[in-house]
């Protein structure tokens, strides 16, 4: 059984902190709890994506600046 | 020529505001949409309705090729670009023009004057405009520095000539301050722009927000009195009123007759905002900057002065002179608009689209409800949190603050968090009801008034 993460908003997911500069995590990475793994804009208002658990990126679920709902799955970890 | 075909390039609220100002003028209404607003009312509203792209603002309603192939497809002949997204985009509006369509609004080279700060500085001081005190230009060594500051008094602002985002700004209270913040600030100046040049200005203490409405057709401009929006936290506003209670009558056709000499000085065309800082304690103004569009604050000068602002747009966008002379345009009464956003207030503003489960619109005499509210829509999280605006209008200002908190009371919006009970508790404050505030005011007093941000439905 796969374990994902999950979007805690509904917006536009980005992977990157700002255009220019590279993303958070790519696939093969470990993410610990409490890792920043995306940002969502909700309303012009930019949240950052907590892992609320740690595992190693099997995929990204979610595109980079694509809309999302919240309980969307993210990402799955191996 | 006036115009036959109306595309709006915007969304919520003032896309229906647009929308129905044109309807008036049997004007036909095309509205873009993106995938996300499909339901939106405005495109219930309008005549037609163009999906220019998906959600994200900048694949649709900041997408210039895509709104200019929907104008070009559905035949309009004119774009009415709103407030926010492409409103003050010179480039959009050359685009527009280009395509051989009315743009409404003033000409591109206007909104590049007016969107340079140091340019319109420049444009407003050529007009005679009082602009914030400070050096003229950059200020090379600490010398000029002290003798500009001992000039224009303490405190003063120390701003890198090519800065922006509030890098390399230092306040210096006094002489010794100065001299010890100038090479700080330089340096930091030169690490974040790779240019050490500065420049000053006087900081205004306790200054009010003080804007004044102008029309123009090209030739001639009018003003329509000023609004004051000194409520504001993180310097976006959220209560605005006209006329100000602070500024006495002198003053104020002072205030308005500075703003037509700056309109007619580039010789404005359309709908236009000047804003200054007024400075309580020496009944000072100075021009801060200009705005080259609508803007969301507008239904309080209508109100006061029973013109259909955006309905004068379209007229001189058509071709048409304007309509009215200073004289003609009379201030009657006192209007306030609270804005009604999807944040709650008790729990820091934070955002929260979702569906309107219920919805009950205040009525009764002088309330107007600008919104793109109704029951069963859903508010996408990808824009504004900007639901709805609630003015009131009556013959004095405690009557409508009285008017305001009635109407406040009728209005119930179910299914997300709203700012209503942030209105509640301001229209009931007695610095409020004193008209006793400045830009500064608001956030403070929400830190100390949390316990009243919970509600009081």
């Amino acid at each position: 059984m796969s374990r994902q993460i999950l979007s805690p908003l509904p917006g536009i997911f980005y992977r990157k902190p700002a255009p220019d500069q590279p993303d958070f995590k790519a696939v093969g990475d470990t993410v610990a709890v409490g890792d920043v793994i995306g940002l969502i804009e909700v309303m012009k208002s930019f949240n950052e994506v907590q892992a609320d658990q740690a595992g190693i990126i099997a995929a990204f679920m979610a595109d980079d600046e694509e809309p999302v709902m919240a309980g969307q799955p993210l990402l799955d970890l191996a | 020529m006036p115009i036959a075909k109306l595309l709006i390039a915007n969304r919520g609220e003032i896309a229906v505001r647009i929308i129905r100002a044109a309807k008036e003028l049997g004007i036909a209404t095309v509205q873009v949409y993106s995938s996300a607003d499909a339901d939106m009312l405005a495109v219930r509203l309008a005549d037609e309705a163009v999906l220019i792209g998906p959600p994200m603002a900048a694949k649709s309603y900041l997408n210039i090729p895509a709104i200019l192939k929907a104008a070009a497809e559905s035949g309009a002949d004119a774009v009415h670009p709103g407030y926010g997204f492409l409103a003050e985009n010179a480039e959009f509006a050359d685009a527009v023009v280009a395509a051989g369509m009315i743009w409404v609004g003033p000409a591109g080279d206007a909104i590049r004057v007016m969107g340079d700060k140091v340019a319109a500085r420049a444009a407003a001081m050529a007009a005679g405009v009082p602009v914030v005190p400070g050096s003229d230009g950059r200020m090379d060594d600490p010398a000029m520095a002290r003798s500009v500051a001992e000039r224009i008094g303490f405190p003063v602002m120390i701003k890198a000539a090519a800065g922006g985002g509030g890098r390399g700004i230092r306040i210096a209270q006094d002489l010794a301050e100065l001299d010890r913040l100038m090479p700080q600030a330089s340096a930091e100046a030169r690490a974040a722009f790779g240019d050490g040049g500065l420049y000053m200005e006087k900081v205004i203490v306790r200054a009010r927000h003080i804007e004044v409405q102008i029309l123009g057709d090209g030739s001639r401009a009018i003003h329509c009195f000023e609004r004051e929006c000194s409520l504001q936290r993180r310097r976006q506003k959220v209560w605005e009123e006209a006329p100000s209670a602070a500024l006495p009558q002198a003053m104020r056709e002072r205030l308005c007759a500075s703003a037509v000499a700056l309109a007619e000085a580039v010789q404005y065309k359309g709908a236009g905002t000047l804003e200054y800082l007024f400075d309580d304690a020496t009944g000072e103004f100075y021009f801060i900057e200009m705005n080259t569009r609508i803007q969301v604050e507008h239904p309080v000068t209508e109100m006061i002065t029973g013109i259909d602002l955006v309905r004068e747009m379209l007229r001189i966008a058509g071709g048409a002179a304007l309509r009215y002379r200073q004289d003609e345009v009379q201030l009657r009464g006192h209007a306030i608009e609270v804005r009604i956003c999807a944040e709650d207030p008790a729990q820091g503003f934070k955002p929260g689209p979702g569906t309107i489960t219920a919805l009950t619109v205040p009525g009764g005499a002088g309330v107007r409800f600008d919104t793109m509210l109704y029951q069963g829509y859903t508010v996408p999280p990808f824009y504004d949190s900007l639901l709805a605006k609630l003015i009131v209008w009556d013959e004095d200002r405690a009557s409508a603050l009285a008017r305001m908190t009635r109407a406040l009371d009728e209005l119930q919006v179910d299914g997300l968090p709203t700012t209503k009970p942030l209105h509640q508790a301001l229209a009931l404050d007695a610095d409020v009801q004193a008209g006793a505030f400045h830009t500064q005011w608001l956030e403070p007093w929400l830190e100390l008034n949390l316990d009243k941000l919970g509600g009081m439905a």
